[in-house]
């Protein structure tokens, strides 16, 4: 069974989402790795990039697939993490400790649209 | 996933699948495993130690007759004018204009005028068709018996002591590579085959469905450690191997796949051998090559192949990160001009391209039964 943390957002397309006051802290779900399977690479953004609520940011490539990463929200990015640069697999190990980019908000308010634990439960079984 | 598709073909091995918890998919009209423990995983196991497969779903045509010798030599590349029993060849069957049927193995059978077709699942009616639709004026009997055989496939350095020593088959060791018996297995015909897909020795095993189950229980105790399909990929891969339907279909000829060594031009006749030596003399327009690029991300199939300045030379047909080289690597048809080794090429992946160059296609050096 995938895991799922209380007090996280979720978006349907399977990244989570911490809030640190106006930094979203984003990765993917445990339901996302494993259905991926064994993850080798994180194709991810360069700080100062500008992501958008509902666009491509990056992409996980499996060893069978690539994966597409679609930003929760919109702003820029203030953090990678650079860990996953040399260990993807810890994404597989654990996604929720092992986030991908930080981003500063411009629009907290697109928090809103997102889904709480309970409501991704129903859409990642 | 569940399986939504009620039409979808089952292996007799299906419910040991399920049971194993292995994660499933359709392929070729069958739902079948991609993955066990894991792609690396069990790639890994083949490479190092000893893998199975179940490969049930592949095709097994018949051909015997008093024509039966002179007729497979009409429908493939290969030569088996010569081709004693026991022996096996790689080749392919092609239409008139070049392009490929499928690519399989011929064996040759004991009885003078058997001889066994072993295809690709995803093409079994397909060549069943083509293959009595052009045995008009010859006298042979064409059987389909596809559904009536399992197969597993014991893959891996370990492969010849678990099947000698697990299932008891003592006449698997001296075998060479493209070499099989027919033999019996708990008193029911079994074919035993010294080949495989993975680029390391390795035997397929070709009996009813009932023994196949039982022989895929011994092995699985005896700790064969059961592969899927995105492993049999992979291993395929780095072994420069192709798939029908990527490196090989009716637009890719063996020639322009870089086959040719499994096409005897020097025959009298096969379909398609106009076509293969007009584009052997006059050259083809591209060419299936390897190319490597020097960043950890992957190509993958369908990614354009470009020139420096963005002009587009090609498409990737097969990517990875290779498993074994820990290098990304793919299979790409490009423009024949920018085929020799070492040519820079630059792979597009998302938004932005990757430099690389051509590299042999065989990445992986094979481990084969000598």
């Amino acid at each position: 069974m995938a895991k799922i943390i209380e007090g996280l957002k979720y978006a349907p397309t399977h990244e989570w989402v911490r809030v640190e006051g106006g930094v979203a802290v984003i990765g993917v779900t445990d339901f996302a790795q494993m259905e991926m399977g064994d993850i080798t690479y994180v194709d991810a953004p360069e700080v100062d990039d500008e992501v958008v609520a509902g666009e491509e940011f990056g992409a996980l490539e499996s060893v069978k697939a690539s994966s597409d990463l679609i930003s929760p929200v919109s702003g820029k990015v203030v953090e990678v993490n650079a860990e996953l640069e040399d260990a993807p697999e810890k994404i597989n190990e654990d996604a929720f400790a092992n986030w991908i980019i930080k981003v500063e908000m411009s629009d907290p308010s697109e928090l809103d649209a997102l889904l709480d634990a309970a409501a991704y439960k129903n859409i990642s079984e | 996933m569940e399986n939504e598709n009620s039409t979808l073909q089952l292996t007799c091995l299906h419910d040991r699948h399920l049971a194993l918890c292995a994660k499933m998919s359709p392929f070729a009209g069958f739902d079948m495993p991609i993955q066990y423990s894991g792609i690396t995983e069990e790639h890994n196991a083949v490479r190092n130690a000893v893998g199975m497969f179940d490969v049930s779903h592949m095709g097994e045509i018949f051909v015997s007759g008093p024509d039966s010798r002179r007729f497979v030599n009409h429908i493939f590349t290969n030569d088996v004018t010569d081709l004693p029993a026991g022996k096996i060849l790689y080749g392919m069957m092609l239409y008139p204009d070049g392009g490929t049927v499928d690519d399989l193995l011929v064996y040759k059978e004991t009885a003078p005028d058997g001889f066994l077709l072993v295809v690709n699942a995803s093409n079994i009616a397909k060549d069943e068709a083509w293959i009595r639709e052009n045995a008009a004026g010859f006298d042979v009997v064409i059987r389909n018996e596809s559904p009536d055989w399992g197969q597993i496939a014991v893959q891996g350095p370990g492969a010849e002591k678990a099947v000698v020593e697990v299932l008891g088959l003592a006449e698997a060791a001296p075998l060479g590579f493209y070499e099989f018996c027919e033999t019996a297995w708990e008193g029911v015909r079994l074919i035993l085959s010294r080949t495989g897909y993975t680029g390391e020795d390795g035997f397929e095993l070709y009996t009813t469905p009932e023994k196949i189950c039982r022989m895929w229980d011994k092995l699985l105790a005896a700790g064969v450690v059961p592969c899927g399909l995105g492993c049999r990929d992979t291993l395929r891969f780095e072994a420069g191997l192709p798939l029908y339907g990527d490196e090989l279909s009716p637009e890719i000829s063996p020639v322009m796949a870089g086959f040719s060594m499994f096409c005897k031009l020097d025959k009298d006749e096969f379909i398609g051998k106009e076509a293969l030596a007009a584009q052997k003399a006059g050259g083809v327009a591209r060419k299936l090559v390897g190319i490597e690029i020097h960043d950890k991300a992957i190509p993958r199939a369908g990614y354009p192949v470009e020139l420096e300045d963005g002009t587009e030379v090609g498409v990737v047909t097969t990517g990875y990160h290779s498993i074994t080289l820990d290098k990304s690597i793919c299979f790409a048809l490009v423009d024949a001009a920018y085929a020799p080794l070492g040519t820079p090429l630059w792979i597009r992946i998302r938004k932005k391209t990757f430099p690389g160059e051509v590299v042999r296609k065989r990445f992986y050096q094979t481990n084969y039964k000598k």
